[in-house]
C-alpha cells in the first residue's frame, strides 16, 4: 500500500500522535480529571446555580435564534453562487467568507460602532427606546454575524456537484419553481445543510470574542456559557469554570458526533 | 461531501445557458434577498468602524495605528501566526499521512478527534492548554503568559486547517507514481520529497493560508492564557479589546482596520492558491 520503510513510517506515527496528545488530548483528559475531582455533586451544583441555568438558556436561545436565518441565507445564497449567472459573483462570495477571515473582537467592535451609543444607528435607536448593544440583541446579531458562512459554504460544493439536470426534467414536466426545490433540490442538499447546521450551532454556541464586546456582562442577563467560563476563572473560581467549560466540551462532543455521523452518511466511501 | 455520487457529471454550458430566462425572476429575489441581508449584518457593522477609525482625519489614524504598543501587538501577532501557520502546515502533512496511509488501532478516533478544536468553545480550549501547561500542571512546566502559551494556543484551534486541507488530496492520490519511484530506487523521503509533496503542495499552502488567517484573528483562547503583557504576550486582538474596554473606540476601531486588511489580503491569497490548485487538477 505505501512505500514508506517500516522504520520512517513508524517514526512519523510516532511524531503524528506524539503531537496531537501534547496539544489536544493529555490537556483535555486533564481538564476532565480536574473537573470531577471534587465529585460530581460539586460539579452538578456549580452548573445549576442561577447564574449558570441563566447562562445555559442564553446560550441555547442565541443559537436558536442564529442557526435557523443562517440556514435560510445560506442555502439562499448558495443556490445564487452556484445557479444563477449574476456578474459579481466572486463579490458576493468574498464577502460570505468575511466573517471567517475577520476577528471576533473586531465583529464585536463593528456592531458596537454601528448600534452602540456613539455608532452610528445609537441616538436614533436610544430615541426609540431600543437598546442592541449591552443587551440580548447585539449578542444575536454577533452570533449571526460569526456563523454567516458555514451553511453556505457547505452547501455550495454539494449543489455544483449535483448538477441541474435533475431540477430542469422537473421544470420541463411542469412542476414549480417552489416544488422543483423541495422534491429535488433539497433532498439532494440535505447532508450539506445538517452539516452546515451543526458547525454553524457549535460556532454559535462556543462564540467568546465577538458577543463578549457587545454583551457587558449582565450576570444573570447577558452572559452566556462561554463568557461564565471567562468570569468564573477571572474571578479564581478554577472548580467554576471547568464546570461550565465541562458542560461546553459535552455539547461539544455531542457536536463532533453529529459531524462524524453526517460525514459518513455524506460520503458513501 | 459528496451527497450524490450516482448522479450524472455536471451538464454542459449549453445546457446552463437554456435555463438562464426561465430562472431569472427567482435568480432576482435571491440576489436581492442575499445583497441585503450581507448589507445588513456584514458590510453596514464594517463601514461604520472604518469610518469610525478615520473620525479625526488620517493623521489620527496613523497615531493610533503607529503607537509603540500597536505596532509591537501587531508585530507579535504577525510573527507568531506565520510560525503557526508553517507549523500547522507541518503537523498536518504528518497526521495526514498517518490517518491516510498508516493503519494502526483506534485510527478512527483519532481521526474523529481532529475536528474536536473546531467544536470546542475557544475559551474552553484556553482553559484545557492552561489545566496542563499552566500554573497548576500537573507535569510542572509552567508556560502561561509566555510567548510559547500563545503559539500553543493557536496551534490548538488552527489544527484541523492542516490536516483536512492535505487529507482528501492524499486520499485520492495514487500510489502508482510513488512505487514506480520506488522501484527505480528512491528512497523513501526522496519519493516524498519528489512526487508526494508537489501534488500536496496547493492543498498544504490553504491550509497554511487558513491558518494564519484564523491565528490573527484568534481571541477566546489566547484571552486568558497570554496574560496580555504589552510588548510582549500582547497580541492585536486583545490590545483591541483592552482599548474597547478603556473607552478608546478610535484607536481600537483603527487597530481594527489594519487586521481587516489583513484579513482581506488573506482572502484574496487564498483565491489565488484555489487557482493555481485548480489548475493543477487533471481531473
Amino acid at each position: 500500500m505505501t512505500t514508506a520503510s517500516p522504520v520512517g513510517r513508524l517514526s512519523v506515527r510516532v511524531l503524528a500522535l506524539g503531537y496531537l496528545a501534547l496539544l489536544l488530548l493529555v490537556p483535555i483528559g486533564v481538564v476532565l480529571y480536574r473537573t470531577f475531582e471534587p465529585g460530581l455533586g460539586e460539579v452538578w451544583d456549580s452548573i445549576t446555580t442561577p447564574a449558570a441555568v441563566s447562562a445555559f438558556w442564553l446560550t441555547i436561545e442565541l443559537a436558536a435564534i442564529a442557526v435557523p436565518l443562517n440556514t435560510i441565507f445560506g442555502i439562499v445564497a448558495a443556490l445564487v453562487l452556484v445557479r444563477s449567472r449574476v456578474r459579481g459573483k466572486w463579490l458576493l462570495q468574498a464577502f460570505i467568507d468575511l466573517p471567517f477571515a475577520i476577528s471576533p473582537v473586531v465583529i464585536g467592535l463593528a456592531l458596537f460602532l454601528l448600534y452602540g451609543r456613539q455608532g452610528w444607528l445609537g441616538p436614533t435607536l436610544t430615541d426609540a427606546g431600543i437598546q442592541i448593544i449591552f443587551s440580548v440583541p447585539g449578542m444575536v446579531l454577533a452570533t449571526i454575524f460569526v456563523c454567516l458562512p458555514f451553511v453556505v459554504r457547505e452547501v455550495a460544493p454539494v449543489l455544483r456537484e449535483i448538477g441541474d439536470e435533475q431540477e430542469q426534467a422537473a421544470a420541463t414536466l411542469g412542476a414549480s419553481r417552489w416544488q422543483t426545490f423541495r422534491r429535488i433540490t433539497l433532498p439532494a442538499i440535505r447532508w450539506g445543510v445538517a452539516y452546515g447546521v451543526v458547525l454553524s450551532t457549535a460556532r454559535a454556541i462556543g462564540e467568546f470574542g465577538a458577543v463578549s464586546v457587545v454583551s457587558g456582562k449582565i450576570s444573570g442577563e447577558t452572559v452566556t456559557l462561554p463568557l461564565l467560563v471567562e468570569n468564573r476563572y477571572s474571578n479564581f473560581d478554577l472548580s467554576g469554570a471547568y464546570a461550565a467549560s465541562a458542560l461546553l466540551a459535552v455539547i461539544a462532543l455531542a457536536t463532533l458526533l453529529a459531524m462524524t455521523l453526517l460525514q459518513r452518511k455524506g460520503d458513501p466511501r | 461531501m459528496a451527497t450524490s455520487a450516482a448522479t450524472a457529471p455536471a451538464p454542459p454550458a449549453r445546457a446552463r445557458a437554456g435555463r438562464r430566462a426561465g430562472t431569472r425572476g427567482l435568480t432576482g429575489l435571491g440576489v436581492g434577498v442575499v445583497t441585503l441581508w450581507l448589507s445588513v449584518i456584514v458590510l453596514l457593522p464594517l463601514a461604520a468602524l472604518t469610518a469610525k477609525a478615520f473620525d479625526g482625519g488620517v493623521d489620527e489614524f496613523w497615531t493610533a495605528v503607529s503607537s509603540r504598543q500597536a505596532v509591537s501587538a501587531l508585530k507579535f501577532t504577525i510573527g507568531v501566526s506565520v510560525i503557526v501557520a508553517v507549523v500547522n502546515a507541518v503537523a498536518g502533512v504528518a497526521i495526514a499521512w498517518t490517518l491516510v496511509r498508516d493503519d494502526f488501532r483506534g485510527r478512527r478516533l483519532v481521526n474523529a478527534v481532529i475536528d474536536l478544536p473546531f467544536a470546542l468553545p475557544t475559551i474552553v480550549a484556553g482553559i484545557t492548554l492552561l489545566a496542563l501547561w499552566g500554573p497548576r500542571s500537573p507535569i510542572g512546566v509552567n508556560l502561561a503568559f509566555t510567548q510559547v502559551s500563545v503559539a500553543m494556543a493557536l496551534l490548538f484551534v488552527t489544527l484541523p486547517f492542516g490536516v483536512r486541507a492535505v487529507q482528501p488530496v492524499l486520499i485520492e492520490l495514487d500510489t502508482e507514481m510513488e512505487e514506480a519511484a520506488a522501484s527505480l530506487g528512491a528512497s523513501g523521503p526522496r519519493v516524498f520529497r519528489s512526487i508526494v509533496l508537489p501534488n500536496l503542495m496547493p492543498a498544504i499552502l490553504s491550509g497554511a493560508a487558513l491558518a494564519f488567517a484564523r491565528a490573527v484573528g484568534e481571541f477566546g483562547s489566547i484571552v486568558l492564557i497570554s496574560g496580555n503583557k504589552p510588548f510582549d504576550t500582547q497580541v492585536s486582538s486583545v490590545f483591541i479589546f483592552k482599548q474597547i474596554e478603556s473607552d478608546n473606540p478610535v484607536g481600537a476601531a483603527a487597530v481594527s482596520v489594519v487586521l481587516l486588511l489583513v484579513s482581506l489580503l488573506m482572502l484574496v491569497a487564498l483565491r489565488v492558491i484555489e487557482s493555481w490548485g485548480s489548475r493543477h487538477d487533471h481531473r
